[in-house]
């Protein structure tokens, strides 16, 4: 199992405060995540998950990069009309419902706010948790309100809320290839839900590992890096909300 | 000096499934990785050669396939480019030798993530059984070109092997991409954060950069090559119209319209470039290495290389336009892309210079690895003078249906990077097996291979320049191409001897892997750190020890040291 050091003074650290993180950095830097001098700590850990997971983000952008930039071009290209004999623009319009699509953003900023306490929390826990093994010192009950299960709960609303939006869609008469402008629509906002599921899942671990009692530095980290994920959801929906409003 | 330390976080496995199946292993899956190219380049290399028949017996009854149609022949070069350019230049360079050897040569006991490795290696197998599946469907496999321009491969009623066969390809291409971006994200990590003591970015050798980059360029081309396949599959399955514009098919008016073409091929060249520096950074990578080791010198312009190599992959996403002169673009477009394009020739050209550099005085050792970092020199430099022709848009237009482009990019992109993968295997097979390859039998598969390779290529540049059109199935009877036939045929004979020579290689593998002769741990007098281990390598890499690095990657001939090279883990001479 892996050691924990801690790398910062337990004072330093509580609600609010930053959490101990190693620079980035290999061999070169002296405080490589293999230097002769390293033990496996959960800092280490965290900082390479971290630097996974920037890369996902990466790819993740690159990937509503191009659709944004396929949005763009389609929806300024001319097309030609046979009835009209002539060049015209086919976008088209979707009546998108608004307001649920605004209450379900709400839900999720305000589920990226949770899941921003759940990760303060469990960093909170992640560096008292080797003071418990100093004999004679106790912390008393810990109670700590379960905001990854809110988090979990808002998720799931907020996928049930798009699918109520997509049903809305289909009600008034719009499917994913009646004009271009739906098509971008339902594309945009699936995207979006499929990746969101994949933290979905990233959660439910998370919830998991509480659960299965796994260490809690490891808990620590799959919080962790679930958080960041989840606030690159929030970033990301505001995005694809503004796009679509904005550039109808 | 290694210290002592605990380092691997999971345990050597003893079972057969989990240490040779499902191994976390980045050792394991470097070979697995390697042996699926290497079935996947017999695949490709039949089918072309089936092509290359077709074209000059036409009428040949196959076994099996019987008379191949045109259909057939667009299914058989559809595939042969996507097993080649996906499932052989990708996988191997980066995938097998990207995996096998960048960890140990930054002094790591594994990849970052080990269980996204694994699962990355077997997203890639799942991919190339999907892609193959696309022969047996009904209709068979696609007739779009690894390129899958629409409309033709949108519509599933455009032709034979456009209904499922085309949905397999396509799905087969997003799987493949998530495999490469969960590969990629490991070698950024690994390359990033597990690099050993003293083993600073600069000291890195030239190979673990030109995985680290070319891991960059795959995380931001893979993206959008999925973005693309996923329109290409609503297109074609629920009646989008994002490529489709207003078209009919044998007379029948299809619903799809207003969409665009275009954004498909500027979508797809968007990844489609990157990706020829996917497929041949690795390789400049592994050149130098070998040219340094070979020649007994240090790199010539350790810095330039890198930052070549640097300078190369950043153009490398500027340029996706000069795939598309003939599309129409503004001439004030064409422009743009054609001066950057021409741009890549000088970090390419500082590359050679410096290649040329390493090797000139140097006490050079012809070893089979040697003579194939040279061979890839060669064919780094005769596919690429015909790259600024190319970049002319008013040498493209002419050019670009014809053979001359077919000629340059196998030149450059195809053998080129198979050379590498060819001196990667000679160079790091005694680290892999423990055995060394046969010197004589490597020689042999060299000089035919080299020799054959300018055979089939050379003359189809002139073919290209004669006239003859690219992707026409037959073109016998066509008037003007008579007095090229001759050509054509030598061009398949030469295909042929290529081919053939092949089988000196495999039986040369596997014979060596259980015959040949035991090797020692550096028996190529090399400094990098995967030659100060055991030989194969322990399963934690350096058993139970991590090295602390001392020197560059490419000390030879020091003055004043003991050998004519210095290890990188060595304390005592500080080198060049």
């Amino acid at each position: 199992m892996a050691t924990y050091t801690p790398t910062t003074p337990v004072d330093g650290i509580g609600r609010g405060h930053k959490p101990p993180v190693p620079p980035l950095g290999g061999g070169d830097e002296g405080r490589g995540g293999n230097s002769p001098d390293f033990i496996p700590n959960y800092g280490a850990r965290l900082r390479r998950a971290r630097l996974g997971l920037f890369c996902a983000v990466v790819t993740v952008c690159m990937v509503f990069i191009s659709l944004t930039s396929a949005y763009i071009v389609r929806q300024g290209m001319p097309t030609f009309d046979d009835a009209s004999n002539s060049y015209i623009h086919d976008w088209g319009m979707v009546r998108l419902p608004w307001v649920l699509l605004a209450i379900n953003t709400a839900i999720l900023l305000v589920s990226s706010l949770t899941m921003e306490l759940a990760r303060r929390n469990a960093a909170r826990l992640a560096a008292l948790d080797p003071v418990k093994s100093i004999p004679g010192v106790s912390l008393g009950k810990e109670t700590s309100f379960p905001w990854l299960g809110v988090t979990v709960l808002l998720g799931f609303s907020f996928l049930a809320g798009q699918w109520l939006a997509w049903g809305e869609l289909h009600d008034r008469g719009f499917y994913m290839n009646t004009n271009p402008s739906s098509s971008f629509a339902f594309l945009l906002t699936i995207t979006h839900a499929i990746h969101l599921t994949g933290g979905m899942i990233a959660l439910l671990w998370a919830a998991s590992a509480s659960l299965l009692r796994k260490p809690v530095e490891s808990r620590r980290i799959v919080v962790d890096i679930t958080a960041w994920y989840w606030h690159f959801m929030a970033v990301l929906w505001v995005y694809i909300f503004a796009l679509l409003g904005l550039a109808r | 000096m290694a210290t002592p330390v605990t380092v691997h976080a999971h345990a050597a496995p003893q079972g057969f499934i989990r240490k040779y199946i499902f191994s976390l292993d980045h050792k394991v899956i470097g070979l697995q990785y390697f042996f699926l190219a290497l079935t996947a380049v017999w695949i490709g290399m039949v089918l072309s050669l089936l092509m290359r028949i077709h074209m000059i017996w036409p009428d040949q009854v196959w076994p099996l396939i019987g008379e191949i149609k045109p259909e057939a022949y667009l299914a058989l070069m559809t595939m042969h480019g996507t097993i080649m350019v996906f499932f052989v230049l990708t996988t191997a360079p980066q995938g097998g030798f990207g995996n096998y050897v960048l960890p140990i040569q930054i002094g790591a006991p594994d990849m970052a993530f080990p269980v996204l490795n694994m699962l990355s290696f077997w997203t890639t197998f799942v991919g190339f059984v999907v892609l193959l599946a696309a022969f047996f469907v009904t209709g068979g496999a696609p007739l779009h070109g690894w390129t899958g321009y629409p409309p033709l491969s949108a519509l599933q009623s455009a032709g034979p092997g456009e209904a499922l066969g085309a949905d397999l390809w396509i799905t087969s291409i997003a799987i493949f991409c998530l495999a490469s971006l969960m590969g990629a994200l490991n070698f950024i990590t690994t390359t990033l954060d597990l690099r050993a003591k003293g083993m600073t970015m600069m000291r890195m050798p030239l190979t673990v950069w030109s995985w680290f980059i070319t891991a960059i360029l795959g995380l931001l081309a893979f993206g959008v090559l999925l973005s693309a396949g996923i329109l290409l599959l609503l297109d074609r399955n629920l009646g989008t119209s994002f490529y489709v514009p207003q078209v009919m098919v044998n007379g029948q008016m299809m619903l799809h319209k207003g969409g665009s073409p275009l954004l498909w091929q500027h979508l797809f060249w968007f990844f489609g470039h990157p990706e020829v520096y996917i497929a041949i950074l690795p390789g400049m990578g592994v050149a130098s290495q070998i040219l340094s080791t070979f020649s007994r010198k240090p790199i010539f312009g350790y810095k330039a290389m890198v930052y070549a190599m640097l300078s190369i992959g950043f153009f490398g996403f500027m340029v996706w336009g000069h795939h598309m002169f003939m599309s129409g673009m503004s001439p004030y477009s064409a422009f743009a892309f054609s001066i950057l394009t021409m741009c890549i020739g000088v970090p390419s050209a500082i590359k050679t210079f410096n290649w040329l550099g390493t090797m000139w005085k140097g006490r050079i050792r012809f070893h089979t690895p040697m003579l194939y970092a040279i061979g890839f020199v060669s064919l780094f430099v005769s596919g690429g003078l015909s790259g600024p022709f190319l970049a002319q848009p008013v040498l493209d237009i002419p050019l670009h249906d014809t053979a001359f482009v077919p000629a340059h990019f196998h030149l450059i992109m195809g053998v080129a990077a198979i050379f590498g993968i060819f001196a990667a295997t000679y160079y790091w097979f005694p680290k892999m097996f423990g055995r060394m390859m046969n010197e004589t039998l490597g020689r042999i598969h060299f000089f035919i291979t080299l020799a054959g390779t300018y055979a089939i290529f050379m003359p189809m540049h002139w073919l290209g320049l004669a006239g003859q059109t690219r992707r026409y199935s037959q073109f016998t009877e066509v008037a003007y191409l008579q007095k090229l036939i001759p050509l054509n045929t030598f061009i398949t004979y030469a295909a042929i001897i290529t081919i053939a020579a092949q089988f000196i290689f495999v039986i040369n593998l596997f014979w060596s892997m259980f015959k040949g002769p035991k090797a020692s741990d550096n028996p190529w007098d090399a400094t990098t750190l995967e030659w100060t281990t055991a030989t194969p390598p322990p399963h934690d890499n350096f058993g139970g020890v991590t090295p602390v690095v001392h020197n560059g990657p490419y000390e030879y001939g020091v003055p004043g040291a003991a050998k004519d090279y210095v290890m990188q883990t060595d304390p005592a001479v500080g080198g060049h």
